[in-house]
Order: C-alpha cells, then sequence, then structure tokens
C-alpha cells in the first residue's frame, strides 16, 4: 500500500474504532438524550469511515490491478496489526467522563486536522474533509459542553474527570508524533505534520479545562510515544474489540442480508 | 423521456425519515444525465452517517422502474458539501407544518447560535434546548416553554 493510501486508511481506523467503542454505549447511556447524543456521534464517525475505506479501496485498486478491495474487504477482514489507529481511541470505555474527555480530545484533533485537510493536495481526501467537518464541529461542542459540566459539577463528577485525565495521559502523545505515512503525506502536500496543529490544539483544549475548573495539560510533560497505533503495535483492547466487530462476516463470509 | 421528466419522477422520492419532503426539497438531489439509454444520478449525502442513504438510493432504483427505466446509474458526490442552505422554500414550509422546526437561515454562520426561530406548534420564542442530537444525527431536540411541547429542530449545516 502507498503511504498516501495509509493515511487514508489511519483516518479510516481512526473513526471506525471509535464510532464502535461510542457505540457500545447504545442502550446503556446515562440519559436517554445523550445515549442517542453519543450513538448519533458514533454514527457520523462510521460514515466517515466508510468514506475513507471507499476512498483507500479505490486508490488501492487503482495502483494494483489485480485487487478488487471494498470497503468491507479494509474493515472486517483485516488482523489487528495491519490497523493504523490512535491507541488512544481503541480503549475500553470506561465511565462516561472518560469517554467524554476521550471525545474532546479526538474531536479537537479531527477539527484542527479537518481544517487543514480542506486545502489538501488529494482533492478527494479534501472532499471528505468538507464533508466530515460539519459533524465534527458539532462533536467537539458537544463533548466540551459535558467536560465542563462534568469538571465543573458535583465533587463525583469532577473527581471522575481527574481520573480520566490521568487515564488518557499516556494516549496524547502519539497524536503529534509523525509516522512514516504523515511525513510522506505532508511531503506530497496532502496533510500537514501533526506538529503544525499541536499547540493549537493544547490551547484549544486548555481552554475548555480551564472553564472546567481542571488543571491544564503541559506538553512539557507529555512525552512524544514511540510511535504504536499508527505502526500497527496495539494493546490488546483492539484485538477484543476486532474480535466482536469482525466476527460475523467472518464467520459467514459473503453473507448478506 | 428527457431529464425534465425523470427529475419530476424523482420528485416523488422521500426522505424515509421525513416522509413529507422529496429528496429535490432536501437537496440531495444533484444532477441528471442521460446518455444514450442509461440514466446517470448523482446524490449528495446529508451526513455521513445517514443510513437514509441507502434506502433512499433503492427508492430511486424502484421509482423509476415504476415508469420502465432500468438503466440508472447513482453516484454519490460528497464535495461541495451539502448544506440546509440548498433545502427549498417549500421544503421548510412542509417541515414546520410536519411539526419539525426548519433549520434558521444562515444560522450556519452565528458560530453556535443556531436555534429555532419559533416552536412548530405554538409559534412561542420561548425555547430550550434539550440535547444537540435527536432522533436523527441532523436533529436536536428542543422544548418550548410556553405550550409545554417537545419538538425536533433541523439543525443547520
Amino acid at each position: 500500500m502507498d503511504l498516501v493510501s495509509t493515511f487514508v486508511i489511519y483516518w479510516a481506523d481512526n473513526t471506525l474504532i471509535l464510532g464502535h467503542r461510542n457505540s457500545e454505549w447504545t442502550g446503556q447511556g446515562p440519559i436517554l438524550e445523550q445515549d442517542i447524543a453519543l450513538s448519533n456521534i458514533a454514527l457520523d464517525l462510521i460514515g466517515q469511515a466508510r468514506n475513507f475505506y471507499q476512498l483507500a479501496a479505490v486508490r488501492i485498486n487503482r495502483i494494483d490491478k489485480n485487487q478488487t478491495l471494498t470497503e468491507d474487504d479494509l474493515a472486517y477482514f483485516r488482523d489487528p496489526s495491519e490497523f493504523r489507529n490512535l491507541i488512544l481511541v481503541e480503549q475500553e470505555n470506561g465511565d462516561w467522563a472518560r469517554t467524554i474527555l476521550r471525545q474532546f480530545y479526538f474531536s479537537s484533533y479531527q477539527f484542527l486536522l479537518y481544517e487543514e485537510l480542506l486545502s489538501s493536495a488529494d482533492r478527494d481526501i479534501a472532499a471528505i474533509a468538507e464533508k466530515s467537518i460539519k459533524e465534527t464541529r458539532y462533536h467537539l461542542r458537544w463533548s466540551a459542553e459535558w467536560v465542563m459540566r462534568l469538571g465543573d459539577g458535583t465533587e463525583e463528577s469532577h473527581a471522575r474527570m481527574l481520573d480520566a485525565i490521568q487515564m488518557l495521559h499516556p494516549f496524547i502523545g502519539e497524536i503529534f508524533t509523525a509516522a512514516d505515512f504523515e511525513y510522506e503525506a505532508a511531503e506530497k502536500g496532502v496533510c500537514p505534520l501533526p506538529e503544525k496543529i499541536k499547540s493549537r490544539w493544547y490551547k484549544e483544549v486548555n481552554s475548555t479545562l480551564a472553564s472546567a475548573t481542571i488543571p491544564v495539560l503541559s506538553a512539557d510533560k507529555i512525552s512524544p510515544n514511540a510511535l504504536s497505533g499508527k505502526n500497527g503495535v496495539h494493546t490488546e483492547q483492539l484485538e477484543d474489540l476486532l474480535s466482536v466487530m469482525q466476527i460475523l462476516p467472518r464467520a459467514y463470509p459473503g453473507v448478506s442480508w | 423521456m428527457n431529464t425534465e421528466q425523470i427529475i419530476s419522477i424523482l420528485s416523488e422520492v422521500r426522505d424515509p425519515e421525513i416522509p413529507v419532503l422529496s429528496i429535490s426539497e432536501l437537496g440531495i438531489l444533484r444532477s441528471v444525465e442521460m446518455t444514450d439509454n442509461k440514466v446517470s444520478i448523482c446524490i449528495t449525502p446529508t451526513y455521513s452517517g445517514c443510513p437514509a442513504m441507502e434506502t433512499i438510493q433503492e427508492d430511486i432504483h424502484s421509482e423509476l422502474a415504476k415508469h420502465g427505466i432500468t438503466q440508472v446509474e447513482i453516484t454519490q458526490s460528497l464535495s461541495p458539501a451539502w448544506t440546509t442552505e440548498w433545502m427549498t422554500d417549500s421544503g421548510k414550509k412542509k417541515l414546520l407544518e410536519f411539526g419539525i422546526a426548519p433549520p434558521t437561515p444562515h444560522g450556519c454562520s452565528q458560530n453556535g447560535n443556531d436555534h429555532p426561530a419559533y416552536c412548530p406548534h405554538c409559534h412561542s420564542r420561548n425555547l430550550e434546548l434539550i440535547s444537540r442530537f435527536g432522533s436523527t444525527a441532523c436533529k436536536a431536540l428542543y422544548r418550548c416553554l410556553d405550550c409545554q411541547e417537545p419538538f425536533d429542530y433541523f439543525k443547520c449545516h
């Protein structure tokens, strides 16, 4: 696979895996309206994943005429080591606070990156970003409001947010550590290096954390991770997730209903 | 058959979730072209994950088949991205009659001040947001503080 296609897969995997994790809340949410809200966000993310997978399939099939990949092949028939998503998104949901914080971190990143992708040299990627950014704006607003509600809420909600901050701390570094496909894509003008949006991310995130009476993040205290998810090295959380997500098409290949 | 006739047939294809609206009124139908005996239709999705798009495509095929047109190709275009600004005035009026507050004009550009203009039931402006996400991704849930009725708002997009 060429590295720009890998970049597309990276975004397909991020949105699919996070969409799947969010969908695990469906029917389990603390309040009906928020159950629905998170389910809608999951749906948006999975829709974005489909757009990216479809594009990746077209690209791969174009480069290698022997291939006839579809979005389903990519989503359901790859093994964990072939996935490129951030470790952040494959983690178990934990409580509502952790889910909210994960969404907030991810949507903040996604929004800033999609803004940059609007002027990507690859017009197909730019089109997906143009479509997706409107939805991501809503995800960001919703999750930021929840960060504030919980952070500046009760003693318990505040404590749970602090726990969430601690639990997700190790996964932030990877966002801003460029993988080989990001270097390649950046060179081709397809996307920016993550370094370019790093200080904006910290500024936006910290502004919300401060409003939520949560201690702000310090970029110095977050070491760039040795690359993991982006390089296909995942935690067992992803294996568990995929064993559920992929079981039906793998057990009954070719079936439809 | 010419393209005008095809477009007229397609105005019978409704949004499965909001059956008062046709795909033309929603601004989903982008173009119709005829080459030889094939009809090429381009539609644009509203929200990325909108599950109604599959149904709409099936409905387009079956509506055209009723008129004997079976050589149909449907493509989806992502750019320019669908916006509620493409919804027709008649579409907005039908939404209101159906009990859904239509998207406020230019609400998208107002940095978070995207609210319904008034309650679709009693027309009061005394409204309260319950949730930014309603029964579908495209709608938010509001309550009228005067008549106490909850209602969906079709968000600016």
